[in-house]
């Protein structure tokens, strides 16, 4: 027997604002029959201020998600559309008192249906399907994504594939993608830098500049971009000349307030370290 | 509010003679079995008088055929191991439920195959026919399915592994006082069972070796029970046991089983009939008599239970989200459910002591919690 909170239970019993909003102004659906649980959010929006000024959800899963699903609706009413996109799977949670570690996934799916209707809103209201890339899908069982893993672990400090399972359903079923689980936990959750590596063995004044350039991508590729793509950004180099290597900062990065610390303290350090002690980066 | 218990397979109360005849043991007939003077001779005599209830029971030959375990699943492993020990040479093994130390020898280099079951559930006889191989160490097949009570022809499935050499291993939990027994009639070397599932308590089991078995201890330790199972004997269980075993066999062989089957398809009948997208699970025609299995389409059972819970009532569901594993009922994929079914089915699992009204008290409420349930999922309007 779950340890639902009284909370869970009164959502769970007289669930608020269940249907579908006719002419909705954003739809955001998640989940699937074949999955087991599935959420459609559709919300009424206010264009001028962009206020959620009314939100109805149909659910089909457990007792947690109708109660997920029905206090997000709460808990969104009023609020802008920027003010809603910050609320967290732990916001949905604490707002329920709390959930079952093993039922965690079910306040995530809430959080996916709210991010799919900010997209479905800002794409005109054409209903968005909350989608993992398929590309990158580590649990085929429940189709969660690299992506959607690495975001549960840093939302929530998940230190184990059981954790990983309780908050996204990865590795539930079949249990074959728990050794992915765990270098995903290992990469996310681990500061240290890579061993050096064998380009070192050449001095960089040396190299040709088609050399330098493959070697810095190759530096960028394996050690640098994974580590800025969790925090969903990544780096293009723009130019060598010298000693001095140009990059420039895309995505979250661009603009970050950590920029500085990550040219230097992280882009430069790692290319030193692997590549030339005496490279230089600059923002280009 | 009065609680009507529909989940007899996942576990039952300890019998009130059971536990009459269990009391002595703990204050005053308290004996090591082991120990010479006549207070452990009164230990010594109660778990021989059991062992011949359990024996008798099972249709075993011979009492010393019975060693008393903790719980099925010691019996469970105790099988597994000591046929995978026994034989040596052989690396094969035949299954037809993912059991944990069957992961285990996996991972030390045996074949472990799964013998799956068709939409009925039934036993894929002519898979297992192809996968029986010359060092086959074990086949091991559950009696009958925990989820739909399906029961599998257990009888032919052991003379085919017999045949092949290799010895053959049944959980019968779920048989246990459903059915009338006679393993001394089969070629079953090897039967586990639990205490719980027929009102003895928790913590009591058995293990069925049948005479001339190949065994390798599992539980290592002293001389108890013929050195076949370690560890001071847990006299007052044991005798719970005993005294259950003897229940057991009286109701297997009474009237209780066909007012059980009775009831059960009346709840059975009356569902399918009242609430639209529900299907039955499992072979109707070969069913332990105190189960029924139905799906409800387009929802989820763990929700179904939650609201159950507000009448009382008790039932379990084979949906992913009842279990701390979030894993999906291996038996509903393998049965081929189709998926708008596969989550929302319950198991009701009566008892001898079900009555007409807790049945129909389930006819009357659970109708409106399916159209409840149905009104707030977004794939109700896929439903009749």
């Amino acid at each position: 027997m779950w340890d639902y909170t009284d909370k869970v239970m009164e959502h769970f019993r007289h669930p608020r604002n269940v249907g579908a909003i006719e002419n909705a102004d954003a739809t955001g659906q998640v989940g699937s029959l074949v999955c087991g649980d599935a959420l459609k959010l559709t919300l009424k929006i206010n264009k001028e201020t962009e206020v959620i000024e009314d939100a109805k959800f149909e659910t089909f899963g457990c007792a947690s998600a109708i109660a997920s699903s029905s206090v997000l609706t709460e808990m969104i009413k009023g609020k802008t559309l920027a003010q809603a996109a910050k609320i967290t799977n732990q916001d949905i949670a604490d707002e329920l008192g709390s959930l079952p570690a093993e039922k965690m996934h079910c306040s995530v799916m809430g959080m996916e249906a709210l991010e799919a209707a900010v997209q479905s809103y800002r794409q005109g209201g054409k209903p968005v399907v909350f989608e993992q890339e398929a590309e990158k899908i580590v649990c085929h069982c429940f189709n969660v994504s690299e992506e959607a893993i690495i975001k549960a672990i840093r939302t929530n400090h998940l230190t184990t594939v059981e954790e990983v399972t309780f908050y996204t359903k990865a590795g539930g079923a079949c249990g074959k993608c728990k050794g992915d689980i765990q270098k995903i936990l290992d990469k996310v959750n681990s500061c240290s830098t890579p061993a050096a590596t064998d380009t070192k063995d050449k001095k960089f004044a040396e190299l040709t500049i088609v050399e330098k350039i493959k070697r810095i991508e190759k530096v960028l590729e394996e050690d640098i971009r994974p580590q800025l793509n969790m925090d969903g950004g990544s780096v293009e180099l723009v130019d060598v000349n010298g000693w001095i290597v140009k990059v420039r900062l895309v995505g979250m990065c661009n603009g970050c307030l950590a920029a500085d610390a990550t040219l230097k303290g992280f882009i430069e350090r790692t290319l030193k370290e692997k590549i030339d002690s005496d490279i230089v980066v600059e923002k280009a | 509010m009065k609680l009507i218990y529909l989940d007899n397979n996942a576990t039952t109360p300890v019998d009130a003679a059971v536990f009459e005849a269990m009391k002595p043991y703990f204050v005053e007939k308290y004996g090591n079995a082991s120990s010479m003077y006549p207070l452990a001779a009164e230990s010594h005599h109660a778990m021989d008088k059991a062992r011949k209830q359990v024996a008798d029971l099972l249709g075993a030959a011979y009492a010393d055929e019975i060693i008393f375990t903790g719980c099925a699943t010691e019996s469970d492993n105790t099988a597994i191991f000591s046929a995978v020990r026994s034989f040596p040479n052989k690396k094969h093994i035949i299954t037809s439920a993912i059991l944990h130390p069957l992961r285990y020898l996996e991972s030390q280099g045996y074949k472990i195959d799964y013998i799956g079951v068709d939409k009925q559930g039934r036993f894929d006889m002519a898979q297992y026919k192809e996968t029986l191989r010359d060092d086959t160490a074990l086949v091991t097949v559950m009696w009958a399915n925990n989820e739909t009570g399906t029961i599998f022809p257990i009888a032919e499935i052991a003379r085919l592994a017999k045949a092949h050499g290799a010895l053959f291993h049944t959980d019968a939990v779920q048989v246990i006082g459903k059915l009338p027994l006679d393993v001394k009639n089969t070629q079953i070397d090897m039967l586990s069972l639990s205490g719980h599932k027929f009102n003895a308590p928790k913590g009591v089991g058995a293990l069925y070796v049948r005479r001339g078995t190949r065994f390798t201890e599992f539980m290592m330790g002293g001389h108890q029970e013929k050195a076949r199972r370690g560890g001071t004997e847990n006299i007052p269980y044991i005798v719970g046991l005993g005294k259950a075993a003897e229940l057991a066999k009286a109701r297997a062989e009474g009237p209780a089983l066909a007012k059980m089957a009775a009831l059960r398809d009346r709840l059975q009948e009356g569902l399918l009939a009242k609430i639209p997208d529900s299907k039955l699970n499992g072979d109707p025609n070969h069913r332990v008599p105190n189960t029924v299995n139905i799906s409800f389409g387009y929802i989820e059972g763990e929700a179904i239970l939650m609201h159950l819970n507000e009448y009382g009532i008790c039932a379990s569901s084979g949906s992913a989200c009842t279990s701390g594993s979030l894993e999906p009922s291996h038996v509903m994929r393998a049965m081929g459910v189709d998926f708008q079914f596969a989550h929302g089915s319950v198991r009701f699992s009566l008892s001898e002591d079900t009555t007409q009204e807790e049945v129909d008290k389930v006819l009357e409420v659970l109708p409106g919690i399916i159209e409840n349930l149905r009104k707030i999922s977004p794939f109700a309007r896929l439903a009749k």
